[in-house]
């Protein structure tokens, strides 16, 4: 089973994220690297699966020269090969335009599953995932939190509102993770030796056959503004916990309004 | 040139983004000046069309199959972007519900669309369309310019208000091809009685103060409120709730008219995730706790005791 987990790196989930002076992208000193917790499932994910049926992972990213150390860090947890497209170019595009460079190094590996997270915990789109299932031309099952292959078919649980629905399909497939679907595991101390001697291939557009041009976004970030601040703070006081509580719903009936 | 409403159905009856996402929809034709087609995908659901003219569709549109009974994205998909095409669609609204950010995502690649998922504010200024969109589980908010045609903007469920606003919505019967359907439908589980997070008015959170899973004294409140139960990343961590309650940055984003966060210190990605609650109550032991500075309204004591006070009291207001 060869399976290709498309993995981001992005800044960890505790950073503080402060608007760039240009006002459309955030100021990245001092951010903390990791990978997108949702692909950080989507490696244990293929991990599993082929410690359960043999086979091979690949890691398979986008991203400037440091996003190397995320690479690193997935082949640490038990990856075997990894390939990081780095290009000016590719660095420029928006989220389609990233779905199609993935799509295309895709066309050059062989692979029966492709694993995603449901998004990354950057741009919050839910897109690339899906978008490079749609430009492969296979079906897509989306926040997958529990799946299971037997005999060429996978059949995946995939939360929706109150509920979840179980979908099954031919490999290939691509799916994309929910949380809940494993606790992923660390690297080890061996496995932080493995990686370091482990294949990772860096890739340009040129290597994957793609002009720059066809890869105009179809969206643009405009500005980017910190949520409006919240005024908070306000304490309520009594002397008994029954008053403080008469009080805040007194407050939330008659002042909030929320009642 | 139109606008598409992406209509929203489970078994035959709308999701509430259905009303928020055909309102959306409305205004958008207007700045435009073009019609609005709702559009209704499933199995049986022609009767229930109609309903979507009293909230603005001009028309409504009905993609009536038996493989269309579950919303499933790739049939979905395969419908939508040839009406898309033969109604010469200029944006097409859809609600950003699990299976709407699917559907969104895949129509984007399949019609080269600029999207703005997830947002939670649409302009449109001299026919140009633009979204406000969380980003960073909510410490940045982006402004997206969106280029292509069509355009899709997949709204948030809960940010865009419901507006009555009857028009014609004369129904068509549109004659469909959903595919091969390469992915087969094996079953659906709802719990029935569970207010979805993301559509929730009003949401009690209990966190790490809690100190185990037993969360009656949330449930009770939560009751008396109408509201959903959500949880802390710890609480969950902890295998005391559900993955599916949790609320930040790495769980669900979501915006009520009332959040009350119980035993919840306010972690950075906690706060992310809830900051755009309307109202913000925490009840917390720890005077120092970060969630006090968003909270319009504080209470510094033991939950345990607070909060079947405060159940007691919204009780007796209620009558």
């Amino acid at each position: 089973m060869d399976i290709v987990v498309l993995l981001k790196q992005v800044p960890a989930t505790e950073s503080i994220i402060a608007v760039g002076g240009d006002g459309k992208s955030i100021k990245t000193d001092d951010l903390k690297w990791v990978i997108s917790p949702y692909d950080e499932f989507a490696v244990e994910e293929a991990l599993r699966i082929r410690e359960g049926q043999g086979g091979k992972v690949t890691i398979l990213t986008v991203g400037p020269d440091k996003a190397t150390e995320a690479v690193r860090t997935a082949l640490a947890m038990g990856a075997d090969e990894g390939v990081l497209i780095n290009d000016p170019a590719a660095l420029a595009c928006d989220g389609l335009g990233v779905a199609r460079i993935l799509a295309a190094a895709l066309k050059q590996m062989p692979f029966d599953l492709v694993i995603a997270g449901q998004r990354a915990v950057d741009d919050d789109n839910y897109l690339v995932g899906t978008a490079v299932a749609e430009y492969m031309g296979i079906p897509n099952i989306s926040m997958v939190n529990r799946e299971e292959i037997a005999d060429g078919k996978i059949k995946c649980r995939q939360t929706i509102e109150g509920g979840t629905v179980t979908l099954e399909a031919d490999l290939p497939v691509l799916f994309t993770t929910q949380r809940g679907l494993n606790e992923p595991r660390y690297a080890s101390l061996p496995g932080i030796m493995k990686a370091k001697k482990k294949p990772l291939e860096t890739k340009s557009l040129a290597d994957l056959g793609i002009d720059a041009a066809t890869l105009q976004p179809v969206t643009a970030i405009a500005a980017l503004q910190p949520p409006p601040e919240r005024k908070g703070g306000r304490i309520i006081e009594g002397e008994t916990a029954a008053e403080k509580a008469a009080e805040l719903v007194k407050l939330l009936s008659e002042e909030a309004k929320v009642l | 040139m139109s606008v598409l409403a992406i209509a929203e159905q489970r078994d035959g009856t709308f999701r509430k983004v259905t009303y928020e996402v055909v309102s959306e929809a409305r205004r958008v034709a207007d700045s435009l000046g073009t019609d609005l087609a709702a559009v209704v995908l499933g199995s049986g659901v022609e009767a229930i069309a109609g309903e979507l003219g009293k909230y603005g569709a001009d028309k409504v549109l009905v993609a009536d199959h038996p493989a269309l009974a579950e919303q499933i994205t790739e049939p979905y998909t395969n419908v939508i972007a040839d009406i898309a095409g033969k109604q010469s669609a200029e944006v097409l609204v859809i609600g950003a519900s699990s299976q709407g950010k699917d559907l969104a995502a895949r129509l984007a690649a399949r019609l080269n669309a600029g999207l703005a998922m997830d947002c939670v504010a649409v302009t449109v200024e001299g026919g140009n369309v633009a979204a406000t969109r969380p980003m960073y589980g909510g410490k940045v908010l982006a402004e997206v310019a969106l280029n292509g045609s069509p355009k899709i903007v997949a709204v948030r469920p809960n940010a865009m208000s419901i507006t009555e606003n009857p028009k014609d919505g004369s129904v068509e019967k549109l004659d469909v091809d959903p595919g091969e359907g390469r992915l087969r439908f094996v079953e659906k589980k709802l719990e029935t009685e569970k207010v979805e997070l993301t559509e929730a008015d009003v949401i009690v959170s209990g966190g790490r103060g809690m100190g185990g899973s037993d969360y009656t004294l949330v449930e009770g409140l939560a009751e008396v409120l109408g509201a959903a139960v959500g949880a802390s990343r710890s609480a969950v961590d902890e295998g005391w709730r559900p993955h599916s309650d949790q609320v930040g940055q790495t769980g669900k984003t979501v915006s009520p008219n009332l959040y009350v966060a119980c035993g919840i210190s306010g972690a950075i990605q906690h706060l992310a995730g809830m900051s755009s609650s309307k109202v913000i109550v925490a009840i917390n032991k720890d005077p120092e706790a970060p969630i006090f500075s968003k909270a319009d309204y504080g209470i510094v004591g033991d939950l345990f005791e607070i909060v079947p006070l405060v159940t007691e009291e919204i009780k007796k207001r209620k009558g």
